[in-house]
């Protein structure tokens, strides 16, 4: 993450502690402290008392981490579409939602689910930009018309939806070659016959992982070192000033909100897969863009990762450790983030 | 007060007629006779129905109308009065219930609705337009995922049945017929309050900090504590209609403030405009109409549709709702009214 901070506005490097290097010093010491706790083979009883045991610390952070993962997904797209075209796309969580129901229908009846996965970035992809060509671009300029427009459509694909696939759960199947569980070198226990147990995690979900992270390091790629991505930051930036320069605006914006809206799907079909699919959803996702982009700063991809990171950390450890009161950490740290910094942790001040 | 004072005051009581306007009167009359012409079913699902949801409607009108701030919180709002009537007063659900008397639980359910309105206010108002929808949906989200999982505070999904509302001088006030009228003289009170409220200082004040905070700031003005005191007094119309919503329902739970009883009230006052007090009441009629009827009309259960549908063209046609669509009417009808003098 330590590239992505260092492309924000940078503080001229002074001599002496510069607040980045406070802040740099505080994410080391946390990592190096995380890092004791997952690798010292077996804990004192002390801290077992106060964390109840390791496997169960261990796990709560690689659930948050996997659900970090799938937040970011969703959120990346989100932010995305916000950051260009200041419209809050309140139908997001309807295209996540689409999106596991695409995915599933395709994986089910062809049986590949990698063909899920690409179907469902691809079909919920267009329907982006169809959005974006119908609805969206007669309103242009009138956000809030935009955003109350996103918000009929939401309804109206959800209870579609509902017609659709009814009111059941779903599940999305994971190929062999993904299923299964793995051993991680981290030790949970050792029995007294001098036999080292140690922690198991399912495979995919650290697929989920590696895969929030390559995404998220093509889209920081595809914003920083492609023509396309020129063009959006500069759209970030200064949406006139940039159709001014000759560049066809409509076309970025397309790009951009098919790329949203299919990351979205593409959200979908993992969760779908890692989780499970049902109606409501898309609310719950929904809200977890939202809450990942207000921490995280709107408009940044850094800042979804980030925000994804807290969010989906806080998440699970809340449901560990203050179990009936999880939400109220989420909450928390948004209203913390929005009381210190406003504009959210990674996002510009304009 | 001097004879000239006094003086001065009657042309203007000459006036009160058309200071009210004809079509308060005529409207205040259909209001009062309609109990008297409606059946029981009527009275209660539709007529006080739409009261209720017509001051949700009135308390979101009043911050986007004049605040510019367009909350999705204001059922969440509802829903803090509702839990604090079946916390503090009366529930069959075994959990609290202190059974205060109504006296003193109906104006603390709407302090604290009005504070954590307030609350939410001061959340939001750190960011300002677009984000104040994304922050207030957040909002109501997490609470209702949190009265939803708790159940030592909010008795998790069940929620408290068992509210009533209180027998005095002897009438039991959820009677259809008293029910009526006690959410009409709320709604009534609250659209003249908000009515009164836009023209005073205050008012004046609010809607200047929303056409331009930079300069009501460098003016002097506090911009972020008149937009929190908005919100205070739009929590109050909203934890009114909260009390006379758990009263109706006789119950409160997750259910009653889930996302999509937030964004119905938002699709109330949209679909009847934000122009003017009155149009989250038309709004309130009308939805609440459809959603009773609609199944007669589009079969089965895909209402929603219907409803969204409804809202999409609103929002494409006609920005400001109803009252914008009979704006433009207005002329077509009556080209002389526009016009009165030579």
């Amino acid at each position: 993450m330590s590239d992505l901070r260092a492309s924000g506005p940078g503080l001229p490097a002074a001599p002496g502690l510069t607040k980045r290097h406070v802040w740099g010093g505080i994410v080391v010491l946390l990592a190096l402290v995380l890092a004791w706790l997952v690798f010292t083979p077996v804990w004192p009883d002390w801290l077992s008392d106060i964390l109840i045991s390791k496997k169960a610390f261990v796990s709560s952070i690689l659930n948050g981490l996997t659900l970090a993962g799938l937040y970011f997904l969703v959120a990346s797209g989100f932010t995305l579409v916000f950051g260009l075209m200041r419209n809050v796309n309140l139908a997001h969580g309807s295209l996540y939602l689409l999106g596991a129901y695409v995915g599933y229908e395709i994986a089910n009846r062809t049986g590949f689910w990698l063909l899920g996965v690409a179907g469902a970035f691809v079909i919920v992809g267009l329907l982006g930009i169809v959005l974006q060509v119908v609805v969206f671009r007669r309103l242009e300029g009138d956000d809030l018309r935009q955003t109350l427009v996103t918000i009929g459509i939401s309804i109206v694909a959800a209870d579609l939806m509902l017609a659709v696939w009814a009111g059941g759960t779903y599940q999305i199947i994971v190929p062999d070659w993904l299923a299964g569980s793995l051993t991680l070198p981290v030790i949970s226990a050792i029995k007294s016959s001098g036999d080292i147990v140690y922690i198991k995690y399912p495979l995919f979900r650290m697929v989920v992982l590696l895969l929030a992270v390559v995404i998220g390091v093509a889209l920081w790629l595809m914003m920083n070192r492609t023509r396309v991505g020129m063009m959006i930051r500069a759209g970030v930036d200064d949406r006139e000033m940039l159709s001014a320069s000759g560049i066809n605006v409509h076309a970025v914006f397309a790009i951009v909100f098919a790329v949203g809206a299919g990351l979205a799907g593409l959200a979908g079909v993992i969760g779908g897969s890692a989780l499970s699919v049902s109606p409501g959803e898309d609310v719950r996702y929904l809200l977890a863009s939202l809450v990942v982009v207000i921490v995280g700063g709107m408009g940044s991809i850094s800042g979804a990762a980030i925000g994804a990171l807290l969010i989906g950390l806080a998440e699970q450890m809340g449901l560990v450790y203050f179990p009936t009161y999880g939400i109220v950490v989420t909450f928390l740290i948004m209203v913390v983030t929005l009381a210190v910094r406003p504009q959210g942790i990674m996002g510009s001040t304009s | 007060m001097s004879v000239e004072g006094l003086s001065s005051v009657t042309p203007a009581r000459g006036d009160l007629l058309s200071r009210i306007g004809a079509g308060h009167i005529v409207l205040a009359v259909a209001l009062l006779l309609f109990p008297f012409l409606a059946s029981g079913f009527f009275i209660t699902q539709i007529g006080a129905y739409s009261l209720i949801f017509g001051m949700l409607g009135l308390s979101l009108m009043w911050l986007a109308g004049y605040g510019g701030m367009v909350s999705l919180a204001q059922i969440t709002i509802a829903g803090v009065a509702g839990y604090s009537m079946a916390i503090f007063g009366e529930n069959n659900a075994g959990v609290h219930g202190f059974g205060w008397p109504w006296w003193i639980l109906v104006p603390v359910a709407v302090f604290i609705a009005a504070l954590a309105s307030a609350l939410v206010g001061w959340i939001s108002v750190r960011t300002s337009g677009i984000y104040t929808i994304m922050i207030t949906l957040a909002v109501a989200t997490a609470m209702h995922y949190f009265t939803q999982q708790n159940y030592t505070m909010f008795n998790g999904f069940p929620g408290f049945a068992g509210v009533r509302a209180p027998t005095v001088f002897g009438i039991y006030w959820r009677d259809p017929m008293p029910f009526y009228f006690l959410c009409l003289a709320v709604a009534t009170l609250s659209y003249l309050a908000v009515l009164y409220a836009s023209r005073s200082t205050f008012g004046l004040t609010l809607q200047a900090t929303r056409d331009n905070p930079r300069r009501m700031r460098a003016i002097g003005y506090d911009v972020t504590a008149h937009k929190v005191f908005a919100w205070f007094l739009a929590g109050i119309i909203a934890g009114l209609a909260g009390v006379l919503q758990v009263w109706f329902n006789g119950r409160i739970s997750p259910g009653t403030i889930n996302v999509a009883a937030a964004i119905n009230v938002l699709i109330i006052t949209v679909i009847g405009g934000m122009r003017h007090p009155i149009g989250p009441f038309l709004g309130a009629v009308v939805v609440i109409l459809m959603q009773t009827f609609a199944i007669d009309l589009v079969g089965a259960e895909r209402f929603n549709t219907l409803i969204g549908l409804l809202f999409l063209v609103i929002v494409f046609v006609s920005p400001d709702g109803i009252l914008g669509l009979w704006e433009r009417a207005k002329p077509r009808i009556a080209p002389g009214s526009l016009r009165s003098g030579p």
